[in-house]
């Protein structure tokens, strides 16, 4: 019908929105405030029903204009912010917040420190009920600036106590800071939720006044907690930590495993390999095997000299003591129709060697007991490494001659 | 002053009016009960059209408004439309006589004034903008959402059910918001027959009365001016005096939030001079500006099209009787003419010339280029000959350019003015704020809108597109010569195309589906597509709405062929 061509306000100012939307990828600030002054005036009209209202979105692209535009002041994103937080009241916290992000990112950590305070004082009828998240969030945040303010303390402190000054002052202000920071961050972490930064701070500071049994519970709750979303990062503070107090190297190793489960890529893995190759129990040394070649699965892996040493010793092993070569067939199984192009081809024997000859001398081993010693990666090395009349080639090329039907066994 | 009675007590004829408007008998101050009746015939702004009724009248209000009808608000918005027309060029007379009369004649056939109030219909006293009332048990008093969802809306669904709501919170009561006297009355009450008065009606009496008068402005160009400001529309309200306060239903009768199709106002002038019982319309003869030879002519010249064109585009409408005065003109309530659409009428012509040249499907119309350019090589004459390819390019080149621009303002229009509109008083300071908001944060942004500032309102101006001869690019084409396209054959240069496609071989019945074809761009060759596009851009109208003008000259055109050869394919041969 005729009356969809109509040009009504709805669709001008959707029009508007698109040009102002246009405008802010290709970052021309000018064009986007042209645009958004025309906008505005939808703050008049109703949008009750609409999932983002304008208010909201004169909010997010109002800051973005004013926090990128040259010539827009500090002052001015202040007052457009404050103006923005009478607006809606349902959204005051929020914008709090994000103002505070803007302030910290600024570097006006006291300017940012204040709207925190005053943003927890803030009370309005049942929106304060409803508005709890965005309160604990604020809490946290004024936490985690009181962790700053202690630190700084703390730095204060050591650096009078190597003078042989004790400071009383600042050992209570700084303690003072802990307690403010240390009610927040527990509170906060108790929600489901990531809180990496939070959770950080919070055992810092638990470790620091020697609490590790809480500290201890605190990563325990975030790395296994179901509630909280699937967290590589809760893995890794929990083994960081253990490892720092040399706990049980049992669970070291359980809470290694689930990392490995999680992220097989990460660099802790081959601390854990090395753990398991040590260990007595044969399923664990197996599950080295397999956490290995699970990391060198990974791009950003290939060129790690360690890691490939690593696979390199227990390969080594695994063939002189001639038990478990299964374990080897069966990791080999599902990577011996793309590891010899993702690894072990000429290319890039040519490059390892250039750049590194470490890395070479271990991928060479690999390639030569998996791959026998006509693979083109084995071949090129060994024989640049005899060449060159490195000793470890040549001992390399004995051992893998010697062992040189291996490779058939492994590949089935 | 034409009352003459005789004064009951003291028998003279020497009246006066009270601040009530009543008449008092200077000679010895007797009050009648007779309110005046308003007879003078010049527009003043509170003049105020009441019936004779025994009711009297408020004149001051708590907060210093007085009452005043829905009716007295479009007088005004009349009156302030009819000057920018003056403004613009229009002659005098529009305004005291002619629009004034229909207006007159308007508010008598709707019993609105001029005329004995019907029994039974006395204007309730509604309540006011700051009183909710405690009628609440009377079953007579319609519900608010149920005077919205009566009326169409103009303004939008959110903005309705925000005000339902907002008035449920305020009083359980349903007592209705208006400052107008008979704002509620006026959604109520089912119109159908009566002709309610809106907005976009006000144009249709603009144009109706340009009609009249024969005015070289076509409706296209009207609705043109009115989104380019020239003519109030918008927010016309904004000139009401101080007295007339404008709030909650008055609100969704006066405040448009969208700009009117030319189908709607078009449409509802017809509506309007069948319901005056208008006389046929002062003839449209050959020498007006509405004869599709003239329009030719300016659409012509518009659209960058040689001037030698014009003598296809007569024969076409010689050809099909469409340049008659019995065709043209109006005759308001005979069903069976067609309503001419004068400025989509001559357009349509244009691409049917068009099409007659060059056929237009998207392949002869590039080789018949092609063949004109190698003319051109061996030109001697004077002027050169005409070039579609060359054509195409500069008029896209500066189509593209333009819509760009109309785009762009579309999005930068500004709906909103100083004077606020609220609902309820209840919601004035809310609204207060809103607005003081607004301005700040257009002050705040506009500044870093940097170099560009808001250009001044153009001055109207009939050519949207304009071509200069004196352009040594070779951008203008008025001069340029068809015979690069044409053939002698016995005489006579006739176009070198021997075919033409039919737009549609069945026109639908418009009665049914509003339509006499139904327009789909990807059923129709690009260039078709691109000078419906481009006359599209100049009326301001869908490509349909063109399109189905063409269609129906097509008819016209090809009638005899069509009767004889409707079973076969649609290629005819002229």
């Amino acid at each position: 019908s005729s009356n969809e061509h109509k040009l009504n306000f709805k669709k001008s100012k959707e029009a508007c929105l698109s040009y102002i939307q246009d405008a802010l990828l290709q970052k021309q600030w000018n064009r986007a405030a042209e645009f958004l002054t025309c906008y505005v005036e939808s703050l008049e009209k109703d949008y009750s029903r609409e999932h983002i209202g304008p208010s909201e979105i004169i909010w997010r692209i109002g800051t973005e204009i004013l926090w990128h535009h040259s010539q827009s002041s500090m002052k001015e994103f202040n007052c457009f912010m404050e103006q923005m937080k009478t607006l809606g009241v349902k959204r005051y916290l929020k914008v709090c917040l994000e103002h505070v992000f803007h302030l910290l990112c600024n570097g006006q950590i006291d300017e940012a420190y204040q709207n925190l305070s005053l943003a927890e004082s803030w009370r309005f009828g049942e929106q304060t009920a409803i508005q709890d998240k965005e309160m604990k969030l604020i809490q946290a945040y004024r936490g985690l600036l009181d962790y700053y303010s202690w630190s700084k303390q703390k730095k204060i402190l050591l650096e009078h106590g190597e003078d042989g000054f004790s400071d009383l002052a600042v050992e209570q202000e700084m303690h003072g800071y802990f307690r403010k920071a240390a009610v927040n961050l527990k509170e906060i972490i108790k929600i489901p939720g990531v809180w990496d930064i939070f959770v950080k701070c919070y055992v810092d500071l638990l470790e620091f006044y020697g609490d590790h049994n809480e500290a201890r519970q605190v990563l325990n709750e975030y790395a296994y907690n179901s509630k909280f979303p699937a967290n590589p990062n809760a893995h890794v503070y929990l083994c960081q930590f253990l490892k720092r107090h040399r706990e049980s190297k049992k669970s070291l190793i359980s809470a290694l495993k689930i990392l490995h489960d999680i992220v097989p890529s990460h660099e802790l893995m081959i601390d854990f390999n090395t753990m398991l190759q040590k260990s007595k129990k044969r399923k664990k040394r197996q599950l080295g095997l397999e956490v290995i070649f699970a990391a060198l699965d990974y791009a950003g892996w290939k060129e790690n000299a360690k890691a490939w040493s690593c696979l390199a010793r227990q390969v080594k092993q695994i063939v002189i003591s001639e038990k478990h070569l299964d374990w080897i067939k069966q990791e080999w199984s599902s990577r011996k129709d793309w590891w010899p192009a993702f690894h072990f081809s000429r290319y890039l024997a040519k490059r390892n060697w250039q750049e590194n000859k470490n890395l070479s001398y271990e991928k060479a081993l690999v390639a030569g007991i998996l791959l026998g010693k006509g693979c083109k990666y084995f071949k090129y090395v060994s024989h640049q490494g005899c060449k060159a009349q490195l000793k470890r080639f040549r001992m390399l090329k004995k051992f893998v001659n010697r062992h040189s039907s291996v490779y058939l066994r492994v590949s089935g | 002053r034409d009352f003459n009675e005789r004064c009951a007590q003291c028998s003279e004829v020497n009246w006066g009016l009270t601040d009530g408007g009543r008449f008092y008998c200077r000679s010895c101050h007797n009050v009648t009960e007779r309110t005046r009746e308003v007879v003078n015939t010049d527009f003043i702004t509170n003049s105020r059209v009441q019936t004779i009724s025994k009711g009297s009248r408020k004149q001051e209000k708590n907060d210093g408004g007085s009452e005043w009808y829905i009716c007295e608000g479009f007088q005004l918005v009349l009156k302030k439309q009819v000057e920018a027309l003056e403004a613009l060029g229009v002659c005098p007379q529009m305004k005291d006589e002619i629009l004034c009369n229909f207006w007159r004649c308007y508010l008598q056939k709707s019993k609105q004034a001029y005329c004995k109030r019907p029994a039974g219909e006395a204007v309730k006293a509604l309540s006011v903008c700051e009183s909710s009332t405690d009628v609440d048990s009377d079953p007579e008093r319609p519900s608010l959402l149920h005077l919205l969802s009566l009326s169409e809306s103009e303004g939008d669904v959110q903005t309705d059910c925000s005000f339902a709501s907002s008035m449920s919170k305020v009083s359980e009561s349903t007592s209705v918001y208006s400052g107008s006297v008979d704002g509620s009355l006026y959604l109520m009450k089912n119109q159908k027959e009566k002709l309610r008065m809106t907005m976009p009606m006000t144009l249709s009496f603009c144009y109706m009365a340009l009609l009249w008068v024969r005015e070289p402005i076509t409706l296209s160009e009207l609705l043109r001016y009115v989104v380019e400001g020239h003519i109030p529309y918008l927010n016309v309200f904004q000139h009401f005096p101080e007295k007339m306060k404008l709030c909650g239903l008055d609100l969704k009768i006066f405040c448009v939030e969208s700009w009117p199709v030319y189908e709607e106002v078009f449409n509802k002038m017809h509506e309007l001079a069948a319901f005056l019982d208008l006389p046929r319309f002062p003839d449209i003869t050959e020498s007006c500006f509405l004869h599709p030879d003239m329009l030719c002519m300016k659409y012509l010249m518009e659209a960058n099209l040689p001037d030698e064109l014009h003598n296809w585009t007569c024969r076409v409408v010689k050809k099909i009787g469409i340049g008659e005065a019995d065709f043209l003109t109006l005759v308001p309530g005979n069903k069976s003419t067609r309503k001419v659409k004068y400025d989509v009428l001559a357009v349509a012509v244009i691409v049917v010339v068009l099409k007659l040249l060059f056929l237009l499907d998207d392949h002869y119309e590039w080789l018949l280029s092609e063949v004109a350019e190698e003319r051109n090589k061996n030109n001697t004459e004077g002027g050169p000959y005409f070039e579609f390819k060359k054509w195409y390019e500069v008029v896209k080149h500066s189509l593209d350019v333009e819509q760009k621009k109309l785009d762009e303002e579309r999005a930068k229009y500004l709906w909103r003015c100083e004077k606020p509109l609220f609902y309820s008083v209840k919601n004035k300071s809310k609204v207060l704020k809103r607005r003081q908001m607004v301005v700040n944060l257009q002050n705040q942004f506009g500044k870093l809108s940097g170099s560009v500032q808001r250009v001044e309102k153009p001055n109207p101006s009939s050519f949207q597109l304009s071509w200069s001869e004196e352009n040594t690019d070779g951008s203008c084409f008025h001069g340029h010569s068809l015979k690069g396209i044409l053939q002698e054959k016995r005489g006579l240069l006739t176009a070198m195309n021997p075919d033409y496609w039919l737009c549609t071989v069945k026109l639908c019945n418009e009665k049914l589906c509003g339509h006499l074809a139904h327009y789909k761009e990807v059923e129709f060759p690009q260039s078709y597509h691109f000078v419906l596009g481009l006359f599209s851009f100049l009326l301001r109208v869908q490509p349909s709405y063109i399109h189905d003008e063409v269609c129906m000259i097509e008819h016209k055109l090809f009638n005899k062929k069509l009767y004889k050869k409707l079973k076969y394919n649609t290629v005819l041969r002229k």
